[in-house]
């Protein structure tokens, strides 16, 4: 099998018996990029330089005879929103074009410890603001699948990289989905941890309290090791959750026999193409022939979710991005006689459309007279959504949908209408406001497309759901299909 | 529906300069969103306390200690302009 | 002309005395070069989050407490929207709906009369930076941003609209001032910005109940200009009233060259600034115990203070109001006390002498050469009758000049008093015999004239003869 299809785990068994080098690997993986990017376009960013360093100081390490950490010498990629110290990071928006921090994100002080080799900057919708990766500010990502079709989004770019071989593993950012849905859209696994599970510090906001930052791997295995490395409590971060660290990797090769599993009819019901919908159905009777039990379950607030969703982002959204006013750094409007048509001619060409309506939503929906009617009814409404969770769970140990309710669209299919857009979220957005953590892991293809379904869990369940992950990816019996790129 | 006097006033607390067309379109798909979100109008929420955060957590503080400040250069190294030790920004009135 | 009745609420800005910001470790220190004191967090970079300093909520809690608030048992940050260069996230974390504390109160006197006004609320907010412009701020073609004060906390204190004249609101602020540095959590320095204040004020009609359309006004840098702007601003408001114009709800900025109010125009009129949660931070739930323990550890205030001097010390009220008006000058007076124990001596001299230097020279009691244990020793010296009171005060002029200690003053002017009996004998008969005339006038029953023979004494003695035994000497021998 090619390198580049390899799992972590795999590769870090060749580094640990030396049949490969750090820096040969991450080689490859450059080399790999250079084959194929042109077609995808995932990367904004390729950090060669940085990668190789990093590969060498690994090699130093096996050299000296040191024991290699699980995931030292792996290539990882980071979404274009985590801040990386003295390398470009722009969200993919030209407001920061040119924007380098002098600061490193916790998560990226994680993984440097960790002996991760990163191997560059990924695509996404700018500011995380869609499901297709066509809102970004430079380029355009395609499904490696299909390269007609959209990779999902907002971290289109980390699950493309992944899923065609240019990176081992990815981060990725997920506010309402943006994690889940590109993995399902590309064939990878990827989760969305409980919020306050992994740090924000250095994750550019888009809605602070919707935000978490997660895994892309190619397997469970390699999930629950990633998982392992990014979590843990940051002083640096209010809301980063206290407590002990949790080995992940305890809970691969548990079996589910007795698990409760609910499966919410309101996320299964119309909507979901009936290929997706056939492709889980063939999923729950994986899952009930390991042993679990199956029930349908009840999510009543479910279609709240959508409106919800969009007040309380684009709320949090509008004042996260007050700060792109060409003061500081990013793209400032040179001609501008002074401070107010310099910021708003900056960020008039600096966002793009779909930040500027979102933008415009959110200071609507906090403008005076409309706080309580939009903002303040939506934050209820929040409560009510995450008590259907409570409430789900207590009558089961995880809930499983389709990740999304289709396959990959093809591009400019629904770029025309926002709300159209939006609704493909609905299965996804409920976990973020919600808090708890949910993974997407393929579940087969449907029209030559994966399909990905979503296990949802308790907060800081996340255990659980790499066990009922596990469990399913060993018996699922797709694995081992790749996209044929070349 | 939002008239464009509304759409411009919300251009102008967002800091966004918005062409008449752009004015348009927004207003339009912004009154359709908002159509859409009228559907919470359904739920009675009359005793529901809002969710700010999901989390429990509560006085989360650091200690008055004075960490590393970042080198002037690695402050300024984004400027747009700067004037000496100073970020330079157009008139303000 | 109707009479006019004024409304007056003062908004108070005080820096914390933390050693860092309120939501990150960046030093809080005054000066210091341009963009010097900042971190990723204070500079609003992509990506940072804020860490609320438990200090600050703790100083918070103490001005809460010390202004007789009730301290919440819930509170949250949220943050004000609004886009200004100062301010790098283009929004401030500030407290709205529910303030760490609300509902106190602050006595205050002017002349006569006590007050009673009553405080809203104090909440916790973040600094801004600051603006330089070359020349005045509507002529500059560009500013210059410093963020060195960005994130440096402050607690903003709100009165209500409980005062009537410029000089209780003048009253309010010094009071205000006085016990927040008792508090010992902030300077207080109003000519360095840690202490500001906005006022709103407004006029209408006496005996209406209904309050007038109110005008703010910032960029009061003193008392002293606190007062004349509000003067200026009555009798503006007065005279548009007058000519039958409306008052517009404006902010306007006092130009202290000019001693007058000006409208500050912007761009936006209407201020919307959409407050919200701020969901990077998490909620305050205030313990109990916590407040009652910073509520034992807050030191005696000014008006404790005083009601102790009255009646501990037996200082006249308005003695004890002066030197309890400032921390600084009280701490002086009792450091006084540790080396000299009559508290009666001190007050005269610190409310006489010493207050009379200082204030021709322009300055406060931080600024004064003499150390409190160096008048407690002049005051020995007096007692000790090494010298007289008279020679006391040109002393005590010299200290206050050269910061020098009284003993060697005394020692190096010759100013020991003289209480040698042969002595002052030799200098009483000398002036006896040279006023016979007088000597007369004593014995016919003119008490005024032992005045006389007695400053003749001292002037040939150069007042250095004890004025106790002159008096004596003179009373036996002309007997």
């Amino acid at each position: 099998m090619d390198l580049f299809y390899m799992t972590a785990h795999e590769l870090h068994a060749k580094l640990a018996a030396g049949e490969i080098s750090a820096r040969e690997l991450c080689r490859a993986f450059l080399d790999r990029i250079v084959s194929v990017e042109d077609r995808l376009k995932a990367f904004i960013t390729v950090t060669e330089e940085m990668a190789l360093k990093q590969a060498d100081e690994v090699d130093k390490r096996i050299a000296a005879g040191e024991e290699l950490p699980p995931l030292a010498g792996i290539p990882i990629a980071l979404k274009d929103n985590m801040c990386v110290e003295g390398i470009r990071t722009t969200c993919a928006s030209k407001i920061l074009f040119n924007f380098v921090p002098p600061y490193s994100a916790t998560v990226v002080e994680k993984i440097k410890s960790a002996g991760m080799v990163i191997i560059g900057k990924t695509n996404m919708d700018e500011f995380a603001m869609g499901s297709s990766t066509e809102n970004s500010g430079f380029q355009p990502t395609s499904n490696p699948w299909d390269t007609e079709r959209v990779p999902g989004g907002s971290s289109g770019g980390s699950a493309v990289s992944v899923a065609a071989g240019e990176t081992v593993l990815a981060l990725g950012s997920d506010t309402g989905g943006s994690i889940r849905q590109p993995a399902s859209l590309c064939g990878v696994v990827g989760m969305k941890p409980t919020y306050g599970a992994v740090s924000r510090y250095g994750l550019v906001a888009f809605a602070s309290s919707l935000d978490q930052i997660g895994p892309f791997a190619r397997d469970v295995d390699d999930c629950a090791q990633l998982l392992n490395i990014i979590t843990g409590h940051d002083p640096l971060d209010s809301t980063s959750a206290p407590g002990e660290k949790t080995d992940y990797t305890a809970f691969l090769n548990s079996d589910i026999k007795g698990l409760k599993v609910g499966v919410p009819r309101e996320y299964m019901g119309e909507g979901i193409d009936p290929g997706v919908r056939a492709v889980i159905e063939k999923a729950l009777q994986v899952l009930s022939s390991l042993g679990a039990d199956i029930e349908e379950a009840t999510l009543p607030h479910s279609r709240y979710a959508i409106p919800v969703y969009y007040l309380i982002a684009t709320a949090e959204a509008s004042s996260n991005l007050a700060r792109y006013d060409g003061v500081k750094y990013g793209l400032r409007d040179e001609e501008a006689q002074d401070i107010v048509d310099m910021y708003m001619k900056s960020r008039s060409r600096g966002f793009g459309t779909e930040v500027k309506r979102r933008i415009m939503l959110g200071t609507y929906a906090l403008s005076a007279g409309y706080y309580d009617a939009y903002y303040l009814k939506a934050l209820k409404a929040r409560t009510l959504i995450k008590q259907d969770f409570d409430r789900a769970f207590d009558r089961f140990d995880v809930l499983v949908c389709p990740t999304s309710p289709g396959t990959a669209f093809r591009k400019g299919e629904k770029t025309d209408d926002p709300l159209q857009m939006y609704l493909s979220d609905i299965t996804t957005i409920s976990v973020n406001l919600a808090g708890i953590p949910g993974i997407s892991v393929p579940a087969g293809f449907s029209g030559g497309l994966p399909v990905g379904m979503q296990i949802m869990g308790r907060p800081f369940a996340e255990g659980n759901l790499i066990r009922v992950a596990h469990a399913f990816e060993g018996s699922a019996g797709h694995r081992g299909k790749f996209p044929s790129l070349i | 529906m939002l008239t464009i006097a509304e759409v411009e006033h919300v251009a102008l607390l967002s800091r966004l300069d918005l062409s008449l067309e752009e004015k348009k379109l927004y207003g339009d798909q912004l009154s359709k969103i908002l159509e859409y979100a009228k559907m919470l109008d359904e739920l009675d929420t009359g005793d529901v306390p809002p969710t700010a955060h999901v989390l429990p957590l509560k006085n989360v503080y650091r200690e008055d200690r004075v960490g590393e400040h970042l080198p002037l250069e690695k402050a300024m190294q984004n400027a747009p302009e700067r004037d000496g030790n100073f970020f330079k920004v157009p008139r303000i009135v | 002309m109707a009479q006019y009745e004024t409304v007056i609420g003062l908004e108070v800005h005080v820096e914390l005395k933390t050693n860092t910001k309120i939501f990150c470790p960046s030093g809080t220190g005054f000066g210091g070069d341009p963009n010097t004191h900042v971190c990723p967090v204070c500079l609003g970079l992509p990506g940072v989050l804020p860490v609320l300093n438990k200090k600050v909520l703790e100083y918070a809690i103490k001005v809460g407490l010390a202004l007789n608030c009730g301290i919440a048992e819930f509170s949250k940050f949220d943050r004000k929207n609004y886009y200004y260069p100062d301010l790098p996230k283009n929004y401030q974390i500030s407290q709205y709906d529910l303030p760490i504390a609300e509902h106190g109160h602050l006595d205050i006197s002017v002349g006569e009369n006590e007050k009673r006004v009553g405080i809203t609320r104090v909440h916790m907010e973040e600094d801004a930076g600051k603006l330089v412009h070359q020349g005045n701020i509507s002529s500059t073609p560009f500013s210059l941003v410093d963020y060195n004060r960005t994130g440096v906390p402050l607690v903003e204190i709100v009165s209500e609209p409980d005062m009537r004249t410029p000089e209780e609101a003048r009253a309010y602020l010094e009071k205000m001032k006085a016990i927040i540095q008792y508090t010992g959590v902030s300077d207080c320095k109003m000519e360095e910005g840690s202490l500001r204040c906005d006022a709103n004020i407004s006029i209408r009609p006496v005996g209406s109940d209904k309050l007038g359309v109110k005008t703010e006004i910032k960029n009061m840098n003193s008392f002293k200009a606190l007062q004349r702007a509000l003067h200026y601003e009555i009798e503006r408001q007065t005279e548009v009233l007058e000519e039958g114009g409306r008052i517009v709800q404006e902010t306007r900025s006092w130009d202290e060259a000019k001693g007058i109010t000006m409208s500050m125009r912007s761009k936006e009129q209407a201020h919307d600034y959409r407050y919200f949660p701020d969901p990077d931070l998490v909620p305050m739930v205030i313990d109990r115990q916590w407040v009652d323990s910073i509520k034992e550890s807050l030191p005696e205030l000014p008006d404790q203070r005083k009601a102790r001097y009255i009646s501990d010390y037996g200082l006249p009220e308005y003695d004890a109001a002066v030197i309890t008006s400032t921390k600084e000058l009280a701490d002086y007076f009792e450091d006084c006390l540790k080396g000299y124990s009559n508290a009666k001596a001190v007050g005269n001299w610190v409310m006489g002498d010493l207050s009379r230097l200082l204030n021709a020279g322009g300055m406060d009691i931080t600024q004064c050469r003499i150390r409190p244990a160096q008048l407690a020793e002049m005051l020995r010296l007096m007692d000790q009758g090494t010298i007289s009171g008279k020679i006391a005060k040109a002393v005590f002029e010299d200290m206050f000049q050269t910061g020098h200690d009284p003993e060697e003053i005394v020692k190096e002017k010759g100013l020991v008093q003289i209480s040698d009996q042969g002595e002052i004998a030799a200098v009483v008969d000398e002036v006896l015999a040279a006023n016979p005339k007088v000597v007369d006038d004593f014995r016919a029953g003119k008490d005024k004239a032992l005045g006389f023979l007695v400053g003749q004494v001292m002037k040939v003695t150069r007042g250095k003869a004890n004025p106790d035994m002159v008096n004596k000497m003179l009373k036996e021998r002309i007997k």
